[in-house]
């Protein structure tokens, strides 16, 4: 049986994505020219905008397309450097950048960037939970905060920020408001207005859409400078011929996610519960991460001291599952999962966990069989762990 | 369209992960003549290296071990296991990460260094042997200053991986995990690298 349990890495496409997109396949106009190829390119780009406008509650030209959530996190954030000189006429960005410490890693290390390059960075701790407090919060705003970038929902466990009372309190002090609603949009209702964001970004491979592209709300008003210079594409915020097909996609991919969400994330909620009630019957000395209610429908995020998190992921993988590790071990960097360490999970629990992340193809019996397999699987290695030798670990090597 | 790639481990890496030799059943290491155990939980990495030895012919008959981590430290501990049987201390006490490596077909460069702690739990073994049998004079003390306490790096360790390689701090992380959890040994580490570069290759 092959299981696919990584959706929040990516997603496959949605039978009706791939069928809008392998229709316009032969779709090659370049939408700024004006004869019919390129007006048949242009008018497919704008469709797709009005659906991804329309999803989120913004106005068709708050929209831009870009390549990836990371390239919209990316331009956000950059905002500082260009604010603070000739690039936005008038604008003086303030030296203060407040973000947290559960970020993707394309927004703490741009924040890093940033603050070589005279930016003032705060990083927001969060609760065991991985919710962040919002009195700490209070106390790093003034009138030195220029932006503000708190993610909707976490990748790692899941767990939701209260992103309304976060931009109301960002916006009282004058400071701009981000959300990285990579993992939220398509899975939560999201509205700009309602929320209060100036910048929200959006990935199309996370929600059954094309990789490659992504989309950033841009609140009309708000000082904005190219990260992609160089064209007039996208009313000038992002240089570089569309990519059309790709843009076709997402917007497909968002027009799906209106008709399927609410009954999908209702049915991934209860198989999360089923596969967390059944792991902890059948697997001693577990601890689930993130918050037990407010986070994503689909994603799980659990420790099995003992057992480290590569080794599970390979042993699964042998046995045609997928899942995601959070220590960056399998990745090449010796640290365990920055997310994890933050909600205070120390180091040892951090390595040995996994993310196991449903979507719309997961399926009860798929969910039967990890429940079959993992228990022997985490067993397996323990037999062959340190970990678990009487006396404690270090009792042999006297 | 090409379908899945083999992993990033070689053929005899994935074979030691899927069936591992020589695991120790149970918890008792009693019936063993040598214990040793590096490395800690709390780094991902930590093994435990048992074994019995002939003591007339100073040859190790039965290698075990206990390992917690990744599939290259699993399977880079297995192979050890195999490897050591056989041998007498002497030679088992001068097997290096490099020879684990090579048998097991090539690491990839960011595993090299889940496969470091495997000989170094054998030679705490070997000296644990001679401890328990009265030759303390054997004990190879490695008269090591330990360097980075979070991760038990030595001096020695650091101009062993000058030798094998490490020209700048970054690699010198790479090849021991030195530095890589509180950080407070950098300045210390780093001018030890540039002491080990100059005896050894002038620069």
């Amino acid at each position: 049986m092959k299981v696919y349990f990584d959706h929040n890495a990516t997603t496959p496409l949605h039978p009706e994505v791939k069928k809008e997109m392998a229709e316009a396949m032969d779709m090659f106009g370049n939408p700024s020219s004006m004869h019919a190829w390129g007006r048949e390119a242009r008018a497919n780009v704008e469709d797709a905008r009005s659906r991804v406008a329309g999803f989120i509650g913004a106005q068709n030209d708050e929209i831009v397309f870009v390549g990836s959530g990371s390239e919209a996190n990316n331009t956000v954030l950059s905002l500082f450097v260009c604010a603070s000189s000739q690039c936005i006429p008038g604008t003086k960005m303030r030296s203060t950048i407040i973000t947290t410490k559960i970020e993707h890693p394309c927004v703490l290390e741009t924040s890093e960037c940033l603050a070589h390059r005279g930016a003032r960075v705060k990083y927001l701790d969060v609760d065991q939970y991985g919710k962040i407090d919002l009195d700490q919060l209070e106390s790093m705003l003034g009138d030195d905060v220029g932006l503000v970038s708190v993610m909707m929902a976490n990748n790692e466990i899941g767990t939701f920020q209260d992103i309304e009372t976060i931009s109301k309190m960002a916006r009282s002090c004058g400071a701009l408001m981000h959300t990285d609603a990579v993992q939220a949009v398509g899975k939560v209702p999201v509205d700009v207005n309602r929320l209060g964001v100036d910048f929200l970004t959006i990935s199309g491979h996370k929600i059954y859409g094309p990789k490659g592209v992504g989309a950033l709300y841009v609140k009309k008003g708000t000082p904005y400078c190219p990260f992609i210079r160089g064209g007039h594409q996208e009313r000038g915020r992002r240089a570089g011929t569309e990519n059309t097909l790709g843009i076709l996609g997402l917007g497909k991919a968002v027009e799906m996610r209106a008709l399927e969400m609410e009954a999908e994330e209702e049915r991934l909620a209860s198989l999360k519960a089923f596969l967390k009630k059944g792991i902890e019957e059948r697997i001693d000395d577990i601890h689930f991460n993130g918050h037990p209610t407010d986070s994503l429908a689909g994603t799980l995020n659990v420790s099995f001291p003992g057992a480290e998190g590569e080794a599970i992921l390979l042993y699964l993988d042998l046995e045609g599952i997928a899942v995601s590790t959070g220590s960056a071990c399998a990745s090449g960097s010796l640290d365990p999962s920055h997310v994890l360490l933050a909600t205070g999970v120390d180091a040892e629990r951090a390595h040995g966990s996994i993310r196991i992340s449903l979507g719309r193809s997961s399926t009860m019996q798929e969910a039967e069989y990890l429940l079959d397999v993992l228990p022997r699987t985490i067993q397996r290695i323990r037999n062959m762990s340190t970990a678990y030798i009487k006396g404690g670990a270090h009792a042999a090597s006297r | 369209m090409l379908q899945a790639g083999e992993w990033a481990y070689s053929e005899t890496l994935k074979e030691h992960f899927m069936s591992p030799k020589n695991i120790m059943q149970g918890e008792s290491t009693d019936e063993f003549d040598g214990v040793g155990m590096e490395g800690n939980l709390q780094c991902g990495d930590q093994m435990m290296v048992v074994i019995k030895v002939d003591k007339q012919s100073e040859v190790i008959t039965d290698c075990q071990w206990k390992t917690y981590g990744c599939a290259s430290a699993i399977a880079s501990t297995s192979i050890l296991s195999e490897m050591v049987k056989g041998m007498t201390l002497d030679q088992a006490f001068h097997i290096s990460p490099k020879d684990v490596a090579k048998e097991l077909g090539g690491l990839p460069e960011n595993k090299i260094h889940c496969s470091v702690l495997g000989d170094k739990a054998l030679r705490a073994a070997i000296n644990n042997y001679f401890v328990r049998n009265g030759m303390e004079d054997r004990v190879k003390q490695e008269q090591a200053k330990i360097v980075c306490q979070c991760m038990n790096i030595t001096d020695h360790d650091i101009e062993e991986a000058v030798l094998e390689g490490a020209r700048t701090y970054f690699e010198l992380q790479e090849h021991t995990k030195l530095g890589t959890v509180c950080g407070q040994c950098k300045d210390e580490a780093e001018s030890l690298l540039e002491k080990f570069k100059h005896i050894h290759f002038g620069a």
